[in-house]
This record gives structure tokens, sequence and C-alpha cells, in this order.
């Protein structure tokens, strides 16, 4: 448990990629089966332990510490789970130390009566890193800034193999994986897939060079579909029709089916299907796209209730085809593929599943006239696919190419900055930027990328330069009628916001150029934005 | 009985008005008796100091010989005696020099205990209780979350880090006075032999302690030189004050792995709001353990609080039945830990 609570701990605090990647990495060489899996589980939301609640937790403390120290303490600290880990008074002198594979299994293997017993016999044996780390993973709020894909990252590092491989073998195996681990260490065959409608690893476009690439465009080559404001998913329905299993997964791997009753409901498939996730207008004929925030409503839910499905119907834009009755697809030819996936839908007609159409063109030039009149706001520009291209994962090369519409460009003026993480932890590199509502400058939105270093340099002598106040970290720096840098922001759509004072917030804003000649008056006006929105609902 | 006879909290600081001299006073006085060289508790300008040699010399080294037209500098435990009143140093075990003041007169003892600590650090003596009626106990980290962990585990988890990212530069903030040295030796004895690199500010106590006899093993200026040095600095470790460590000056290491070694490294949001990627939870202060151990060993006929969190301490001093009284002295400072 212990090694566990120090990975926890270097990984909360650990802002790179590379770092967060060789802690895991080394801990998982460094710590025996069953724990290491345990602690992998727990990192890619795999391990299902018995929710304990807060309410519970307060109050075993009660029991053990004075009310008024807990509470000066819990003032002092701000954050419940790691106050009573720092006041649970630990038992003086050696104790044993449970593994975490102990914790874990006795945790799972408890009633709802006797789990706080329980939970209170181990914060006892632990120390306070310890007591955080099990409290946080009793109470399901492991937040570390690691993503399940990083973590599967990580054990192909270790492993030495590729990601995808992983990625495939993932939704057939159990914690603590000890034959995962046992064939990253070479001690076993790689285990046979287990899993029915596991996910395939996805095939990624790279952003094209419109000087560069758009040239080699040709129409004989190449063929163009719309690329669709939602979110990349995979719909698998696999394992014949008496074990059949329907699964809806997100991009990475993740599987978000539980969210969306609506679309399992319509899987009655032998296939899997790759295409966007949208939501329509359940009003108007046909699939109506509503807007990305729309959709927002429908993600990062648990599940959904039966007023938000009919309020929010969820259907899916197929795009390709993986597999069809049991037979991969996979190394078919792209227009093979799409030849296989129109017949599909014209034959099983899901009912929520559309076929996203190709578009016509005959050059680069009617290629940009059509990405310049797109039918519909839910497009926010192209996607060019090699014909003869395989469905291969990861991001070949020159394969598929996206190419989006011009972002929305706005004149700001910088009112906050902050310090950044990692490589960036000396600069100010986190900027507040707002326009102009009548007289007063409010704030819009925030963007930390999209400059050179060589800039970034600059601009954080600028925020040093112009500092006129301090909250904590962050610097307020000098804006106003008379004073003021100019930053153009470009971000690909704006949406309504409660949360935010203007009432808009961004979406991925970044900073597209750094008006050093522009005077701040001559920023835009909150008015502009607001014509930028879509329509109210 | 009333104390206040002897001692008083008044807004310059402690004063004694028989011997009229104040302890740690927060401003210029007649006479001051100091506990320990941290700014907030040894400044500059009075008339006359009474500290230990060591606390003197660092006064000096800080503020320029001419701190105070009076240094007197004693020994540990010998009493002298300031206009009837007798007033003795011993170890407080806070930082090299540190002394608890120990004021008697007509058979009532008071010890100001000054910023102490109860485990053991290799560059000053320990903490030595006295039995009296008064204990005057500092609060820095006077709460129940505050328990500091075992030094040597800390800094095993520091060279263990160096080993893990020998390709970055550990940029160790530590406070200037007690703090940097203390990492250095407790490097030292978990076999770390190499150079520690020192920013600028810390040379001067560093030398001074080394003259005070405390080994640092060797010691190199952080700076370039010349271009293409920046990647020397790779698996090394630097100690610099804590307001370097994520600033201008450690942009000049290759990948600055940002490290603080304080008691306030605790607290998670503490850590986060510095940027902190290792935090070292090595403290000069007593913890919460330390300090209801001290109070419970001492046993005084009355605990007077100082600097923290005072509440807390009388809170606990109410549930044990110790009679205690919050000081409010203004002017110290505990964030510089």
């Amino acid at each position: 448990m212990e090694a566990f609570a120090a990975l926890l701990d270097r990984l909360v605090l650990t802002p790179q990629r590379n770092g967060k990647l060789k802690l895991i990495a080394d801990y998982c060489a460094a710590t025996p089966d069953p724990d290491r899996g345990y602690a992998i589980a727990a990192i890619t939301r795999d391990l299902d332990i018995p929710s304990v609640k807060p309410a519970m937790l307060r109050a075993l403390v009660a029991e053990r510490v004075d009310p008024v120290l807990f509470e000066l303490s819990y003032n002092y600290v701000g954050d419940l789970a790691e106050t009573i880990s720092l006041v649970w008074p630990g038992t003086r002198g050696a104790n044993r130390t449970p593994p975490l594979s102990e914790v874990v299994e006795s945790l799972q293997a408890a009633s709802r009566i006797d789990a706080p017993k329980l939970v209170a016999h181990y914060l006892d044996a632990l120390d306070s890193p310890g007591r955080w780390a099990l409290i946080k993973l009793a109470t399901g709020g492991l937040r570390i800034g690691v993503s399940a894909r990083l973590a599967k990252t990580a054990l192909a590092q270790f492993g030495g193999v590729p990601v995808n491989e992983i990625e495939e073998l993932w939704h057939g195996l159990a914690p603590p994986y000890e034959n995962l681990f046992a064939w990253l260490e070479g001690k076993a065959e790689k285990p046979v897939s287990a899993a029915l409608a596991p996910f395939r690893p996805v095939m990624l476009a790279h952003p094209i060079d419109e000087e560069k690439d758009l040239a080699g465009i040709d129409p004989e080559v190449f063929a163009a579909e719309w690329k669709w404001d939602g979110i990349r998913v995979q719909a698998v329905s696999e394992g014949g029709p008496e074990n059949r299993m329907r699964r809806l997964y997100s991009r990475t791997g993740e599987d978000i089916g539980a969210a969306f009753p609506d679309i399992l409901a319509s899987m009655d498939f032998e296939a899997a299907i790759d295409g966007e996730l949208l939501v329509f207008d359940p009003k108007e004929q046909g699939f109506a796209v509503r807007s990305f925030g729309d959709l927002q409503q429908r993600l990062n839910r648990k599940t959904v209730s039966a007023k938000l499905a009919a309020s929010h119907p969820a259907f899916i834009r197929a795009y390709d085809i993986l597999t069809l009755n049991g037979e991969d697809l996979r190394a078919l030819t792209f227009m093979e593929r799409r030849a296989r996936l129109e017949d599909f839908i014209a034959r099983a007609k899901p009912e929520r599943f559309d076929l996203s159409p190709l578009v016509d063109f005959s050059d680069a030039e009617t290629l940009t006239a059509a990405r310049a009149n797109a039918p519909s706001d839910a497009i926010e520009g192209l996607m060019l696919k090699r014909k003869a291209a395989p469905y291969v994962p990861g991001r070949p090369k020159g394969e598929w190419w996206k190419w989006k519409r011009d972002p929305f460009l706005v004149d700001a003026v910088m009112m906050y900055a902050q310090r950044g993480h990692g490589r960036r932890s000396s600069f100010y590199s986190d900027y507040t930027f707002g326009v102009w509502k009548d007289k007063e400058i409010v704030p819009v939105g925030k963007a930390y990328f999209g400059f050179t270093d060589e800039e970034l340099k600059r601009l954080d002598k600028y925020v040093r330069d112009n500092t006129v106040d301090r909250f904590g970290p962050v610097r307020q720096v000098a804006f106003g009628e008379g004073e003021g840098l100019v930053l153009e922001i470009a971000f690909e759509g704006l949406n309504r916001s409660a949360r935010h004072k203007s009432g808009v917030a961004m979406r991925f804003p970044r900073i597209h150029r750094i008006r050093w000649d522009k005077p701040a008056a001559e920023a835009d006006r909150l008015e502009t934005l607001e014509a930028m929105l879509p329509p109210a609902p | 009985m009333n104390y206040d006879a002897l001692l008083r909290p008044t807004p310059k600081g402690l004063y004694c008005p028989p011997g009229d001299f104040y302890v740690d006073p927060t401003g210029p006085v007649a006479r001051a008796v100091v506990t320990h060289g941290h700014s907030d508790h040894a400044r500059a300008g009075h008339d006359a100091v009474l500290a230990t040699r060591e606390t003197i010399a660092i006064m000096g080294a800080r503020y320029g010989e001419e701190f105070t037209a009076n240094p007197q500098s004693v020994r540990y435990r010998d009493p002298i005696n300031i206009n009837g009143v007798t007033v003795t140093l011993v170890p407080a075990g806070h930082v090299l020099g540190s002394a608890q003041a120990v004021i008697e007169q007509g058979g009532t003892r008071i010890v100001v205990s000054g910023d102490y600590k109860r485990r053991r650090d290799p560059t000053c003596p320990p903490f030595e209780p006295v039995p009296c009626d008064v204990f005057i106990s500092e609060a820095t980290f006077a709460l129940p979350v505050f328990c500091h962990p075992d030094t040597g585990d800390e800094v095993r988890k520091l060279l263990a880090s160096v080993e893990q990212f020998p390709e970055r530069t550990h940029v160790i903030g530590a406070y200037a006075l007690g703090k940097a040295q203390r990492v250095i030796t407790h490097l030292r004895e978990e076999g770390y032999d190499e150079a520690v690199y020192i920013h600028g500010a810390l040379e001067k106590l560093c030398n001074l302690y080394e003259a005070h006899g405390v080994d640092l093993g060797p010691l190199e200026p952080a700076t370039i030189d010349n271009k293409g040095a920046k990647q020397d600095f790779a698996g090394k470790i630097v100690i610099a004050p804590p307001s370097a460590i994520s600033d201008l000056w450690s942009r000049r290491f290759p990948d600055p792995l940002p490290v603080f070694a304080s008691g306030w490294m605790r607290i998670r949001q503490r850590v986060r709001q510095r940027g902190v990627e290792l935090p070292l939870i090595i403290s000069d202060h007593a913890d919460w353990r330390e300090l209801t151990d001290t109070i419970r060993e001492i046993a005084p006929k009355e605990l007077w609080i100082t600097h923290g969190r005072e509440d807390a301490l009388m809170r606990w001093a109410e549930l044990e039945g110790v009679k205690a009284r919050p000081l409010r002295l203004v002017g110290y400072d505990d964030e510089n830990e």
C-alpha cells in the first residue's frame, strides 16, 4: 500500500507526460503481482469497490478526534479525505501495513455493514499517505490526472509492446491482470482476447498542410467526407445471436455505453462501426444534427434520465466498418470497406445510425469551395481519406487528413496571467483574456498555447513588467482604454454559458497572434462574440 | 500567582520588567535576549544583544558586525545575571545556536522556548526540557494534521527521485538558515557524497556552519559560466532559497524539478500552489505530537502560547486540563519555515 500511495502522490504532482509514464512503468517493475495489477486498475478506473460515503468517514473520525480540533483542521486543510488521513490517530510503533491487494480484495468482499469497520482497521494500520490513498480509492475519488490511455501506454513501455495490442486485449482482461503482466515480462504467451465485442484502436488523421499537401489531393486517390462536430465512437455488437454483447466505446477505448441506452438499443447487428456520435432534434424529420453544446449534455454521465434521452436523442453517423458478421475488414481498402458499410446500413437499417455521405470534388479548388460552403453548422471541416488505405491503428502518415474550417478569430485583451506547469512552471504562460462590454473589459476565456518559446519569453516578460496586482499564483496585468496587450484568439466555436460572467464559453481557444501593435481600445466587443452564438434553443 | 511581574507580552515582544530586557523583540530596544538567528526573532538595531556564540555570529553574518553596539555571547547553560534576573540559554534544537531562554527570579522560573523541535538534527544540540512554572511554546504547526514523517525517509525519497530522473536537476527550496544545512547533512548521512550545488544566498551561512564544526561535505556554487555547461547539472542536487525554485533563476538548469523542504509540504494544496513536484516534509519546528508531548513532559503550571495556530493548542490544553493563555504576539512570520 505504501508504494501505491507514493505512486499516487508523485503522479498528482508530476505534470509531464513522460514523467508520469516513467513513474508508472517503474512502479510496475518494482511491485509484485497482484498489487501492481490492482494499482493499474485503480488508475484506469476499472476497479469496483463498494463505495464508502464521506459521511461514514466523518462518523469514524468523530469517534477518535475531538470535534473542535477536527473542525479547526478541516478548515485549515480544506479537503475532507486529506484532513481525515492526517488527523487519524495512527497507533504509535510499528504496524504491519497491508498490501494493496489485501485492502482491495477484502473491501470488495465486505458487506456494506462491515465496510466501515474494515476501513477503520486499515486506517489504523496505514500512515497518512496510505490513508489518503485508501480513502480516495474507497470513495471513488481517485482524480490524479492520469487517463486510462496513459496508464496503458506506460504498460506498453514497461513491456516493450505496441500500446494498441494492450488496448485490444483490455476489455477481455480483469484486475489484477496477472496474465497481462506475465506476457509483458516475457514469461508467458500473449493472453488470448477473451472479450466479447472488444475495442479496436482507432485510426486517426493528420491535420493537412494547405500549402504542402493540398495540391496532391486527387479525387482518383482520395475520398472526401464531412468532419462532423461530435465525438468519435466505436459501436461494437458481437458474439453471435446467443451471447451478443453491445458496447459503445470512446476513441480512447472507454466504455460509455451506459449513458447511451438509445444507441445500444438499436445495435441489433453483428458488426463494429466507426462513426461520429451526435445529438439530433426530435421535432424534426430525420437526423437534424444539433450543436456540440447540446451533445455535451449527454457526455460525461454515468447514466441518462429518460427525459434527457428523449429531449437530446443521440445517433451515430457511420463512416467506417471494422468487422461484419465475424469477419475482420480492417485489412481491406477504404473503398472496399465503404462499400460494405453502405450495404450494411442499407440492409440492416439500424434505427439510430445513418451514413456519413461522401463529398464530391474534382480538384483542390472544388474541394476548397465545398469546405467553405458546408451544408450544416455541425460540420467542422473535411476528412480526406486515401481510397487504398487499410484501417491502421494510430496516426499513419499520408493516409487520412483532416482539414478543419477556418477558426473564429477575435481580438481580446490580456487580463490575468498564471504560471504554467512542468517545463513552464517559471513562466507566466496561462492567460485569461477579455473583450469590451460597455466601458469595461469582461473575461471570455483562457488560453495557454499557440505561441512559440520565443514568444512565451516575451509574454512572460510583458506580464512581469505590467503586473498591477497579485492573487496567489495569479497576476493581474494592466488593461483598459489606454493600456493592455491585444491577443488575437482563435477558437472553434462558441456556446452559451451560465458559469461565465460574459455568458459565453469558447471551444478550444488558443493564441493565434500577439498584437503588440494594436491598442486595447480597438479590441473586439462582446456583441461581436454574441453574434457568433448558435440560435437560442 | 501572577507571572506577569516577571515576563509579560508587549507590542514589542516579551518584556521582563525587573531585568529590563526583551526576548526576541520585533523592534529596536535597549537590551534584547535573542533565542535564535531567524530574521523575525533576531533583528538588527538593539543597543545590547545577549545570545549564544553561534547566534551572535549568525546575526553578524546577516546584518554586518555593527548590528549592535554590545554583543554578548554566552555558552549554553551558563547563567547570566541581568539586573537581578537570572537568564540561562538552553538548547532548543531548532537551528545552529538556537536556545530557550530560562528566566528566573525569586523562585519563579519561566522558559521561553523560542522555536524548537524534538527530532534529531545533526547541525545542533537537541532540545533540553527544563521544569518550570510557565512554559512559553511556539505553535507554528499546532494542528493535529501536522505530523512530520521520518526525516531519513524524506531524504531517501529525494535520492530515489534523483536516480529515477537523472536527466533533470532537482532544485530544492530550503530556508537559508538551518533548513538548507540540515538537508545537506541528512543527504550526507544517507551516503550522498557528490557535490551539492548552492545558490549564492546560501554561501555565507554554509561557511558559517562549517566554521562552527558542521561538516557539509563538498559544496559548489550553482552558477553556469559558459554556454553548454547547462547539461552538466543533469542529475545534480541544487539548493536555493524557496523563492528561487520556480522562478527565472531555476531556468538555467535542464528541466528543473522543483522540490521544497518544509513542514508546510504536509498540505497538498500548499504543494500545488507553489508548483512543487516533490515535497519533502522536513521541518525545524515541533509537529503536533512533539508539541503536546513536550508540554506533557515539562508539565508547567501555565502554558503560554505564541505565534502560529494558537486556537488548536488552546483547545488541546482545555481537554488536557492544562492552564493556558494565548499571547497573541505579532511580528513572527512562520511562512519561511
